[in-house]
């Protein structure tokens, strides 16, 4: 069973669970996420990625995360993956590229993995 | 007074989109998955309701975490197809029909499930992929007007799978009640098991999966007694998506016919499901 703390966190082994401390820690930098939607905001991000994460008020740590495109250290630092995605997406990394990261199999393993019916537990 | 005529459980996953609107879905990547919708897409085209509702979640797309509201409904005369980033998928927007969701509306907050009302709501793929895999080709509009019911299922705590299905079942009253004749389709969407994130990342269950799939079927109050942490340990943190499932569920009847069902791994990083439930009492 798990052990809830003060938001009811669940502790699953590699599941990182996107509760209120964690979206509360990520809402700037998830904020400069979906920001990416739009292409006129895309282009003034590339021109100057850390000035714009300023403007977002993103913590020294999540900047770091974002110019280093570090995608663990920024589901680490509150993002949420659907968010984190866009920013992904904006550099044509797919999701099954991140999988590889997360999973550090790589993005041609993570495939193969899928390809051949998915990862098991154990 | 309206009548739900059937329920259509589908995955949302973007590359489903994707693979459509690019002209891929005869690829052998893709092709099983929509030989698999074939069957239910014909059914579908031969039973056109007068409006349906659709049961989904945003992606950071139509809604921000300024407000994650845990359920909404939208009450728009049209959803515009949001641009999620790479442009707005080559689909009709969507029209809606403000009359019916209201009645919905007032009905469901009458009987204590007190829903975030959208005047306006861009919906993305989570809606718009279901929408293609009932209707492939809906030229310049889709069949018939489409209310969007929104479930949070991306930031903790979601809504019981229990609440899910009590709502279904409240929805179902509430179609029941208005006072128009009309035909409804209800469409419940996301899962099956997947996982993005994390070490267990590309997670997927396929005896969960079963198991789900006949359930939902028979004995879904099964499925509504499973925790969230049952649900995300079991189908994976983002396969608790499931649980919009249940809300389609809950507006059927307690028997419902399968009309068809199917099941392909991977669309991307998520096993995919379909089924469809004629909820017409069967004749002869
Ligand atoms: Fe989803």
């Amino acid at each position: 069973m798990s052990t809830p703390t003060g938001a009811g966190r669940l502790d699953l082994p590699g599941t990182p669970v996107f509760d209120g401390d964690t979206s509360r820690r990520g809402f700037r930098m998830n904020k400069l996420f979906m920001s990416l939607r739009d292409a006129a905001a895309r282009e003034r991000f590339l021109a100057d990625e850390a000035a714009y994460c300023r403007e977002f008020g993103l913590t020294a740590e999540q900047e770091k995360a974002v110019l280093a495109r570090d995608w663990q250290a920024m589901i680490d630092l509150g993002g949420s993956i659907f968010y984190v995605y866009k920013l992904a997406m904006m550099d044509g990394r797919s999701m099954q590229y991140l999988g590889g990261v997360f999973t550090g199999m790589g993005e041609d393993d993570f495939l193969a993995a899928m390809r051949a019916g998915g990862r098991r537990d154990g | 007074m309206a009548e739900v005529i059937w329920g259509l459980a589908t995955s949302h996953v973007p590359s489903i989109g994707a693979a459509m609107d690019r002209g891929k879905t005869d690829d052998p990547a893709w092709k099983a998955l929509f030989d698999g919708y074939a069957p239910a897409r014909a059914w579908l085209a031969e039973h056109r309701p007068d409006v349906a509702v659709l049961v989904y979640n945003d992606h950071a797309n139509g809604i921000d975490l300024d407000f994650v509201p845990t359920f909404g409904l939208g009450t728009a005369e049209r959803y515009e197809v949001a641009d999620e980033g790479f442009g707005r998928r080559p689909v009709p927007d969507v029209l809606g029909h403000p009359e019916f969701s209201f009645h919905l509306v007032e009905s469901l907050v009458d009987e204590g499930f007190d829903l975030t009302v959208f005047q306006e709501l861009a919906v993305d793929h989570g809606f718009t992929v279901p929408m293609s895999v009932w209707t492939p080709d809906p030229g310049d509009a889709w069949p018939c007007p489409v209310i969007p019911l929104l479930v949070n299922v991306i930031q903790y705590p979601q809504p019981t799978a229990a609440r899910c299905y009590a709502l279904g079942q409240a929805l179902g009253r509430a179609i029941r009640s208005f006072p128009g004749d009309l035909t409804v389709g209800v469409l419940g969407t996301g899962g099956m098991s997947h996982q993005l994130a994390g070490t267990r990342a590309g997670f997927i269950n396929p005896d969960f999966d079963a198991m789900w799939m006949e359930a939902v079927e028979k004995d879904p109050a099964r499925l509504a007694a499973l925790s969230r942490e049952e649900l995300i340990r079991q189908a994976g943190s983002e396969g608790i998506e499931l649980i919009m499932w249940l809300v389609m569920r809950g507006a059927m009847d307690e028997q419902v016919t399968r009309v068809h069902s199917d099941y392909f791994v991977p669309a991307s990083n998520t096993a995919a499901g379909i089924a469809l439930f004629d909820n017409r009492t069967p004749t002869g």
